[in-house]
């Protein structure tokens, strides 16, 4: 399918909202995306047509829905390159799923004096569920600190390992700074050293092609509202031997292979990790998401936002008083800046009072504020359904807003 | 009409003259560069109301007779809706301010054009401004 901006927001009802009395102009994806008509007629196809709880049904919906979701698992394993099924956890989302590896990991490798290397970048989600193992197995959280355009330094990581260190918990792309990490990099030097890594690929899965095999990490997490899905539903993959030798994280119904008083024995891979009925109307609906953005192809949806980034980086920061905050080499689809003499949270809002939503604050990630010594940022955050015009109406509202606090 | 509601409906006399959302904010952008700095004596824990994306310091004494406030953000916008707090509330005597009834804001548009999370923020302010005021009061009662 040609790359066609209109035919691509024609899929998206929401886009034709306004607020305000003026047009949306939604520049706020990286904290959610909105939902093509496929994703949203999905939902109700399921709710109308085959509805009903899954796995050990022995009726005919039972099993529609089943097969459905099995399917939708493939099609995720499929679309982040996993070698099986088997690898693949449905979790709430990728907060869920960093916590389920934070506390099963801990369980079962983690003990005193281990150390944890996360980046000084991490969303608060791959930073917290680590100190609060750390604090319960009397472990220490180590930082990988970032340089001041947003980069980690590969040489950095190596001396940051010593024999205590289990894990490096990093995230693919900075949801704050918009940085690029080279995963397969830090996969190379920690597996070299006998550490796992886990990469938090929240904000990558809807911007860059993801194939965990290629990036050898041992884990890798999304959320699916992040890539035009629905809310409530993420992923974890897992390696095989590794997600075997971790104990379960919750305990409930299909997660069990026997129950007794005297013994209980689990499932096997990847229900062992899925207690209590999944969001299995979520799963499906997912799948429906992945399919359409390779439907779309994720090449020419990168290839387009990259040429949104620039545009947008170029034409914001033409504005005097505007710095950016992140000027990494490689970025994908997050500018964050500053306006000179107002706080975030003032641009926010007078952007927003002109149909333009952003993020104002510290976008869960306090640490790089404190990095820079900054109160927040204002980020805006590209999808493939933005257009340049967009970008012209920010850069208008923001001359209208520095103007205003001037 | 007692002096409470003589500010309240100054404010909304104020207001009244703008049409446009945005000619607001630039009302409430100018309240804030006009609020009298803040005693940097007070910028102290006690008198930070911490919000989700900006913060808010607000002090008060206490004359024996009314409560006088001073306050400042490090967000403009904040600073100039906390002002019009003070405009309403400052030089009053405490059980007026903890029995305030404060309908200007709502007159204003005030609430329903702030973010939630702004607009929580307001709703704190306002709290900690009566605390003080009761704090006050009950020092008369003594």
């Amino acid at each position: 399918m040609a790359f066609n901006i209109e035919k691509i927001r024609a899929q998206f009802p929401i886009l034709t909202e306004q607020v305000y009395g003026k047009p949306l102009v939604y520049l706020d994806n990286a904290a959610t995306t909105q939902k093509p008509q496929v994703v949203i007629d999905k939902i109700a196809e399921v709710y109308c047509h085959y509805n009903a709880n899954v796995h050990r049904g022995v009726h005919h919906l039972s099993n529609v829905a089943t097969t459905a979701m099995e399917d939708a698992r493939k099609v995720v394993a499929n679309f982040i390159g996993a070698p099986s099924v088997e690898n693949i956890i449905f979790t709430r989302g990728a907060t869920e799923s960093l916590n389920l590896v934070a506390y099963t990991v801990g369980e079962r490798f983690i003990t005193e004096n281990d150390e944890i290397i996360v980046s000084e970048m991490e969303h608060h989600s791959n930073l917290v569920p680590w100190q609060i193992v750390a604090q319960r197995k009397g472990a220490k959280v180590v930082k990988w600190a970032f340089n001041d355009a947003g980069e980690l330094d590969l040489n950095q990581l190596e001396k940051l390992i010593t024999p205590h260190t289990k894990i490096v918990a990093v995230t693919h792309v900075s949801n704050t700074l918009g940085t690029v990490n080279p995963v397969e990099q830090i996969a190379q030097i920690a597996h070299r050293n006998n550490v796992m890594v886990l990469i938090d690929g929240s904000q990558s899965i809807p911007h860059i092609k993801i194939d965990v095999q290629k990036m050898d990490c041992d884990f890798f997490v999304f959320s699916g509202h992040k890539i035009y899905g629905p809310t409530g539903i993420g992923a974890l993959y897992g390696k095989t031997q590794l997600l075997e030798q971790l104990p379960p994280y919750q305990g409930g119904g299909e997660m069990i292979e026997s129950v007794s008083f005297d013994k209980t024995t689990y499932n096997v891979l990847p229900y062992k990790f899925e207690a209590g009925t999944p969001n299995y109307v979520g799963i499906i609906v997912l799948a429906e998401a992945l399919q359409f953005v390779q439907s779309i192809g994720i090449e020419q949806i990168a290839t387009y936002e990259q040429e949104l980034l620039n545009y947008a980086t170029q034409r914001i920061l033409s504005i005097d008083s505007v710095k950016p905050i992140g000027t990494a080499a490689n970025k994908a689809s997050v500018l964050s800046f500053v306006v000179n003499g107002a706080h975030p949270y003032d641009v926010g809002m007078i952007l927003d009072k002109m149909g333009i939503a952003v993020r104002t604050g510290t976008h869960c990630t306090e640490p790089v504020m404190q990095h820079y010594g900054i109160p927040g940022t204002v980020r805006a955050s590209f999808a493939f359904y933005n257009t340049k015009q967009e970008i012209d109406m920010l850069h208008d509202a923001l001359v209208r807003a520095v103007k205003m606090f001037s | 009409m007692n002096e409470l509601e003589q500010r309240q409906q100054q404010v909304i006399d104020d207001f009244s003259v703008f049409t446009d959302w945005m000619d607001k904010y630039e009302y409430l952008i100018e309240l804030g560069k006009e609020l009298p700095a803040f005693d940097e004596t007070n910028r102290t824990d006690d008198s930070l109301i911490k919000g989700c994306q900006s913060q808010v310091w607000l002090a008060a004494t206490f004359d024996g007779k009314q409560v006088h406030f001073t306050a400042d953000s490090d967000a403009i916008i904040t600073k100039g809706i906390v002002s019009l707090l003070i405009r309403v509330l400052s030089g009053l005597e405490p059980n007026v301010i903890v029995n305030a009834d404060l309908h200007f804001i709502d007159a204003i548009g005030l609430k329903e054009n702030l973010s939630p999370t702004r607009s929580n923020g307001l709703i704190s302010m306002i709290k900690q401004m009566r605390m003080y005021a009761l704090a006050f009061q009950s020092q008369i009662e003594k």
